[in-house]
């Protein structure tokens, strides 16, 4: 297995504190940012590594970068450390290990981007991630590598961490916005985009935690390095969260387009207690979940879409024989229902109605035409819903009635779930 | 009451930010850190110190989960019951915490000790079952290691 990168201070005594950091060469990418880097050329190097956002969506950041209108200012940041994906917690990993490996990547990311204030949004539930980043950026400020004149550049940034309360929804990049603004969490409109009117109205750039963590290795090694990695489309490093039913669950980092098998049994550990696998949930709660036929299939954006899914967050959940699909699908369905903001109708009432028949199938109540009827709502959400979080909850329903009409039919013929003593 | 102390402590908050109303989710923070809770009468003080009507104070504050607007035990016991905690016995932890603690979900025990609540997934799926008692994360819950938390929170 080949010497961590992205993970290299997890682990380490103290490595959250600066001296440690520094110590290990942290801040050496600043100062060569700094000063070899005009900030149109950093913006080129990044676009020309190829680094994709990590948060789900997969948008090149370097393009996303050259999307600010020219000569508008001010511009802001905001680092989306909102991780409520389920099955998602490598941005907690990062944040609490390695919090200064964040800030070095955020006050790069901003120096390319012309931004004098910056943001991380972190989710509530975060408390002891988010007392660790305070201390970072004031130890950062310390050191003269926040604030004004920034190692005598002349560059000026403010970082201000910013917390969460709980909504799932402000992970979504325009509800963050809002939140952020102070009220409630609900989506806006795209267009405009964040790059041309975001925070405050102002050009706003917006990148998951992952992403501009990979900045400052890129900065230093070079775009080169980075794109021997992986493949051409899905180039470099990639965090890949795993749990469920594995015998080693945690954050493993892989080169893009690593098999699927690698991961669980050479990371993870195989399956536990070496039951069969039943499904896999490969990108997040929201991307379709795959059966075993596809555990060749490398962990790269392109292939896993070839496919029908999605790399998503990176989040590799693992279902093992002698789980109940129909249950799980069901809690999932639970959690959009809680989540949706409500704002608009087919979201708010599909994800409802999704819940009450999955519901009743696994508790005895199901009918035959129940499947049907779930199909139906799931086309009336997708792509006529507001925001993307109404697509993300029809991930687990469709695929698992692709993969597993059988087990939803013996729910209902039987009117009980087969897997309950 | 909102303290004196927090009230200067929003005002700083409202200057941190390019806009003042960026504070609001940080000032209803402070005020349950103090109180536990946001009663009407907290939210109304939020929303003087702020510049905003009590309205759009509620209102945003209603939309957050992590805002309580009843009271709470003195423990806040959220266990997450979502995907992987789930595929790994989170229904049991909750069954277990229902029994020792002698409450249902939702509620809060005679004593006021204990408040016990399901949740959506913590980010802690590689450590699961999981539970958060007020800010601290506890991982790979068992019956047991439950007990004993359950033993030491009551000692405190
Ligand atoms: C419902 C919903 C929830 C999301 N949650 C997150 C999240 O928790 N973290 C994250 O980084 N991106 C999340 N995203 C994606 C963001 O909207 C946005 O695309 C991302 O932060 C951009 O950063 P990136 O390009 O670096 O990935 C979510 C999107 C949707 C639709
Ligand atoms: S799709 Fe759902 S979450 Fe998105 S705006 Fe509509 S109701 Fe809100
Ligand atoms: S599913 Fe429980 S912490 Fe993620």
């Amino acid at each position: 297995m080949a010497e961590p990168v992205l993970l290299r201070n997890v682990g380490v005594p103290d490595s959250h504190k600066i001296e440690v950091y520094m110590q290990r060469g942290g801040y050496q990418a600043l100062r060569k940012a700094l000063k070899e880097f005009q900030p149109a050329a950093l913006v080129d190097l990044v676009k020309r590594s190829g680094l994709r956002g990590r948060g789900g969506a997969g948008f090149p950041a370097g393009v996303k970068w050259s999307f600010l209108p020219k000569g508008v200012y001010p511009r802001y940041l905001v680092c989306n450390a909102d991780e409520g994906e389920p099955g998602t917690f490598k941005d907690r990993v990062l944040i609490e290990h390695d919090p200064h490996g964040l800030i070095e990547g955020i006050i790069i990311s901003c120096y390319a981007c012309e931004v004098n204030t910056a943001f991380i949004y972190i989710r509530g539930e975060y408390e002891f991630g988010a007392r660790r980043l305070e201390q970072a950026v004031q130890e950062a400020y310390a050191r003269g590598f926040l604030g004004k004149n920034i190692l005598g550049s002349g560059f000026n940034l403010d970082l201000i961490v910013h917390r969460g309360a709980g909504a799932y929804i402000c992970g979504e990049e325009t509800g963050m916005l809002t939140s952020l603004e102070g009220d409630r969490g609900h989506p806006k409109l795209k267009p405009p985009f964040p790059a041309s009117e975001g925070l405050y109205r102002k050009p706003t750039v917006i990148n998951n935690v992952e992403t501009l963590f990979n900045v400052p290795f890129i900065v230093e090694r070079g775009a080169e390095w980075y794109t021997s990695m992986g493949t051409e489309k899905s180039p470099g490093l990639k965090l890949f969260c795993i749990s469920g039913h594995v015998n080693k669950p945690g954050v493993y980092e892989l080169p893009l387009a690593t098999p699927l098998r690698t991961l669980i049994y050479d990371y993870a550990g195989g399956p536990l207690e070496g039951k069969p696998i039943k499904a896999i949930i490969p990108g997040g709660s929201s991307t379709p979940m795959i059966t075993p036929e596809h555990l060749d299939v490398p962990l790269d954006y392109e292939s896993l879409a070839a496919i029908g899914t999605m790399l998503g967050s990176g989040a590799v959940v693992v279902i093992g024989e002698g789980t109940c699909i129909v249950r799980t699908v069901e809690r999932l369905a639970e959690f959009y229902r809680h989540e949706s903001c409500g704002k608009c109708i087919p979201c708010r009432e599909g994800t409802d109605w999704l819940y009450k028949i999955l519901h009743r199938i696994e508790h005895g109540g199901g009918r035959e035409e129940d499947l049907p009827l779930m199909l139906d709502i799931c086309n009336n959400i997708g792509g006529k819903s507001f925001c993307p979080l109404g697509d993300a909850a029809l991930g687990p329903v469709r695929s698992s009635i692709a993969h597993f009409r059988e087990e939803y039919l013996q729910h209902i013929r039987e009117k009980r779930c087969p897997f309950q003593d | 009451m909102l303290s004196d102390k927090a009230k200067s402590e929003i005002q700083q908050l409202k200057a941190r930010y390019p806009h003042p109303n960026s504070a609001l989710l940080p000032a209803l923070a402070l005020a349950q850190k103090e109180h536990g809770w946001l009663s009407p009468e907290v939210l109304e003080e939020v929303a003087e110190v702020m510049g905003l009507s009590p309205a759009q104070v509620g209102s945003v504050a209603s939309f957050y989960t992590m805002f309580n607007r009843r009271p709470v035990g003195k423990y806040l016991v959220q266990v997450c019951t979502n995907v992987a905690c789930s595929l790994l016995g989170a229904e049991h932890i909750v069954e277990h915490l229902k029994r020792k603690l002698g409450i249902n979900v939702g509620e809060t025990t005679p004593d006021g000790l204990f408040t016990l609540l399901e949740v959506e997934c913590l980010g802690s799926c590689g450590t699961a079952p999981v539970m958060q008692v007020n800010d601290t994360y506890y991982e790979n819950l068992t019956a047991e290691k439950i007990d004993q938390i359950l033993a030491e929170l009551r000692r405190r």
